[in-house]
């Protein structure tokens, strides 16, 4: 009988694949994983506790930092949650942009994903097919926010500044291109069958401990509930839109790919709906009053970013800054069920599995 | 010329003259290496939508690889503490020596050949194994998981597709009759290889592409989960030496392929005025490509299933390849 031992292997927080600086210990027989011990924290700026001394406009630079990859959505959050508070009624123009840039950084970010889950797998090419596209869709947000990433657009009572000209007919122009270069990506990607072999079966979990986890977006819809907040709590303006929540009941790897691609698609759909309604002419930023002072009391409001359920806690004291500040940060909860996830995989499907949560670091870290 | 010095008595003047060609053939590999970079780094630039190198050099990059070798020659030399080291320093040129030997079986042309061995094939397959202990040592030998995890994928999947590859050429063997190369190529003066056993083509391309360590089966080395896998721990010229090797397998294996299924330089009917070097150059790029283009395309497998691959698929089908040509052999060339 040969003597075997089980060994400790250190991944990240410098490690390709780890998106950003995570790290997680395993333990490992041969290539077997036996135990997983997540570590995070490493990119923790304490956006919660500094908010407490800022004033809510100053908040929302800060919002932009967490989900780099979709600070729309963050910026949209906070701002949300301020309008809940102080009722503030937001002019249409205004929202419709709100709409359209929420919904183009959607399809950025799962452009990211996309590319680099492929490339976790062993597959260079999509990546960069799929940064083409999403260089397109930062360079209307940079055009529209004078950002690329950190946009810092969405003010409490609007957005800062207007379209500028030409800039909805580049977006609807986008539209029926982004739909073909899609068709592209399951041309290449797919159907291919070792990417199949890669992902189906792998990382599965059932509807229940996806609740019991409180994971939300595309991990939850993979086991078939068909929850999205843009429709069974609409924000916004999502309920003039009409678009599906796809949803797949396989509730592993591939059906969390199959779920990101078909959301793209519905993105799509909403973008070309706005673009078709939006307002000739109008405010952009309603008429809010110069130093924000929310009234007593608190407000949780949620919303749907790309990477799930994103919430957003406000204690007010009636003053300038908030008295306590909290952010539902859905890759923070979607990662919690990796552990759980990990005991007995191979260390190949340890990337299949943690890619396939689409974890932001900064997120992940607040 | 080389035929008279093996039969004349051995002598200094012998000695240096097998040593100016043998590092004539070095030369030749080496620039074959840097270009073969640049080739495979242009390639999968154009397949990716960005240009490649095109700063040293000129517009197409021709010198960036040289540049890329001068740096690592002048990169720091580094050996971890923990490292076992004679091991360690080892353990490339042992990867990277049987990558060499092996070139002096191919026949290039029917005059531009090193050795014309009667069991060439068969010196090939056996000194190639070779490498794979290089690789296993470069694992052990760098004290670190990563590496270790990725000697021990190589050796699983080096000797695992070993098998198939050398059942897949014995419908050729059957053929010519021959394990000589340059009768086998000889025997295909009419008609490929690839036509008669097309399944031991098939057989053969996968698995050479998984004995190079190339993307879909670049398992060792797996970038996203091993980081490097066994080459982790070097750098500069002792990591310089793994790529070679890798390089220098792949033009190896290409030539062999060329050799044993594309007919090697016969040239394709109607078109005999055209030199066999150059058939031979042609059919040996398009190899090349090939396994350029299936790198730009391809995701990775997962390890356990590049053994059930190599066990359950290749194997069977490799073997029933040897029937088939069997059979035609007796229904159509008798």
């Amino acid at each position: 009988m040969i003597r075997t031992e089980e060994m400790l292997l250190n991944v990240g927080p410098q490690h390709p694949s780890t998106h950003g600086v995570f790290r997680i210990v395993l333990k490992i027989d041969g290539e077997t994983i036996i135990e997983a011990n997540p570590v995070i924290g490493y990119l923790h700026r304490g956006t919660e506790k500094l908010a407490e001394n800022l004033q809510y406009t100053q908040i929302i630079p800060y919002t932009d930092r967490m989900d780099y990859l979709a600070a729309m959505t963050n910026n949209y959050v906070i701002c949300h949650a301020v309008e809940t508070m102080m009722n503030i009624e937001i002019p249409e123009r205004a929202d419709y942009l709100r709409v359209l840039v929420m919904e183009l950084g959607r399809v950025a970010s799962h452009l990211v994903w996309f590319g680099t889950y492929l490339l976790d797998i062993g597959a260079m090419s999509p990546f960069l097919y799929a940064f083409r596209e999403r260089e397109a869709i930062i360079g209307f947000l940079n055009e529209i926010s004078g950002a690329r990433l950190t946009f810092n657009y969405m003010r409490i009572g609007g957005v800062k500044w207007d379209a500028p000209e030409g800039w909805i007919e580049k977006v609807r122009d986008f539209v029926p291109y982004m739909r073909e270069q899609l068709a592209g990506y399951h041309d290449l990607v797919t159907g291919n069958e070792i990417f199949l072999n890669r992902v189906k079966g792998v990382g599965y979990y059932s509807k229940e401990e996806a609740l019991d986890y409180s994971l939300s977006g595309a991990n939850l819809r993979c086991t078939g509930i068909a929850w999205d907040l843009r429709k069974d709590e609409p924000y916004s303006l999502y309920d003039r839109f009409t678009f599906n929540v796809p949803a797949f009941d396989s509730g592993d790897a591939w059906a969390r790919y199959q779920c990101r691609m078909a959301e793209i698609e519905e993105s799509l759909k909403i973008i070309e709906q706005a673009v078709e309604q939006f307002p000739e002419s109008g405010e952009v930023l309603a008429k809010v009053p110069k130093i924000i002072k929310p009234p007593k009391g608190e407000a949780f409001v949620r919303i749907e970013s790309p990477r799930g359920e994103i919430g957003c806690y406000i204690a007010s004291e009636g003053k300038k800054e908030p008295y306590r500040l909290k952010f539902r940060r859905p890759s923070f909860y979607n990662l919690q069920i990796l552990p759980k996830l990990l005991v007995g995989e191979n260390i190949s499907n340890l990337i299949t599995i943690l890619g396939g949560i689409d974890i932001v670091l900064g997120e992940v870290d607040g | 010329m080389v035929n008279d010095l093996l039969t004349s008595p051995p002598g200094w003047m012998h000695a240096a003259i097998f040593f100016g060609l043998g590092a004539c053939l070095l030369m030749i590999v080496l620039g074959f290496v840097t270009y073969a970079i640049l080739a495979e780094r242009k390639v999968l630039g154009f397949m990716q939508l960005r240009p490649g190198p095109n700063r040293v050099g000129g517009r197409f990059g021709l010198l960036q690889t040289v540049a890329d070798v001068l740096k690592l020659l002048i990169k720091e030399d580094t050996i971890p503490k923990a490292a076992d080291k004679p091991l360690f320093i080892l353990a490339p040129v042992l990867a990277f020596a049987p990558a060499f030997m092996v070139l002096a079986a191919i026949p290039f042309s029917d005059h531009l050949k090193f050795s014309d061995l009667s069991i060439g094939l068969l010196y090939y397959i056996a000194i190639s194994g070779i490498t794979t202990v290089g690789i296993l040592m470069a694992g052990w030998a760098s004290n670190n998981k990563y590496s270790l995890l990725g000697g021990m994928r190589s050796a699983a999947q080096m000797i695992s597709y070993e098998i198939p590859l050398v059942i897949s050429v014995v419908g050729v063997i059957m053929f010519s009759g021959s394990l000589n190369l340059t009768e086998i190529v000889e025997g295909q003066k009419t008609v490929a290889y690839m036509f008669l056993s097309p399944l031991g083509f098939i057989v053969f391309l996968i698995s050479s592409i998984a004995e190079l360590n190339r993307t879909p089966f670049d398992l060792p080395e797996a970038e996203s989960e091993l980081v490097a896998g066994y080459h982790v721990e070097y750098s500069g010229f002792r990591w310089a030496f793994f790529m070679l090797t890798e390089y220098v397998y792949l033009f190896a294996m290409a030539a062999l392929t060329t050799v044993l299924f594309l007919g090697g330089w016969n040239p394709v009917p109607f078109l005999g005025f055209i030199p066999g070097i150059i058939w031979f150059a042609l059919k040996f790029s398009l190899i090349v490509f090939f396994m350029i283009w299936v790198r730009g395309t391809m995701p990775r497998l997962r390890a356990d299933q590049l053994m059930e691959f190599a066990w359950k698929v290749l194997l069977p089908v490799a073997l029933l390849n040897i029937f088939v040509s069997a059979v035609v052999k007796e229904l159509f060339l008798r």
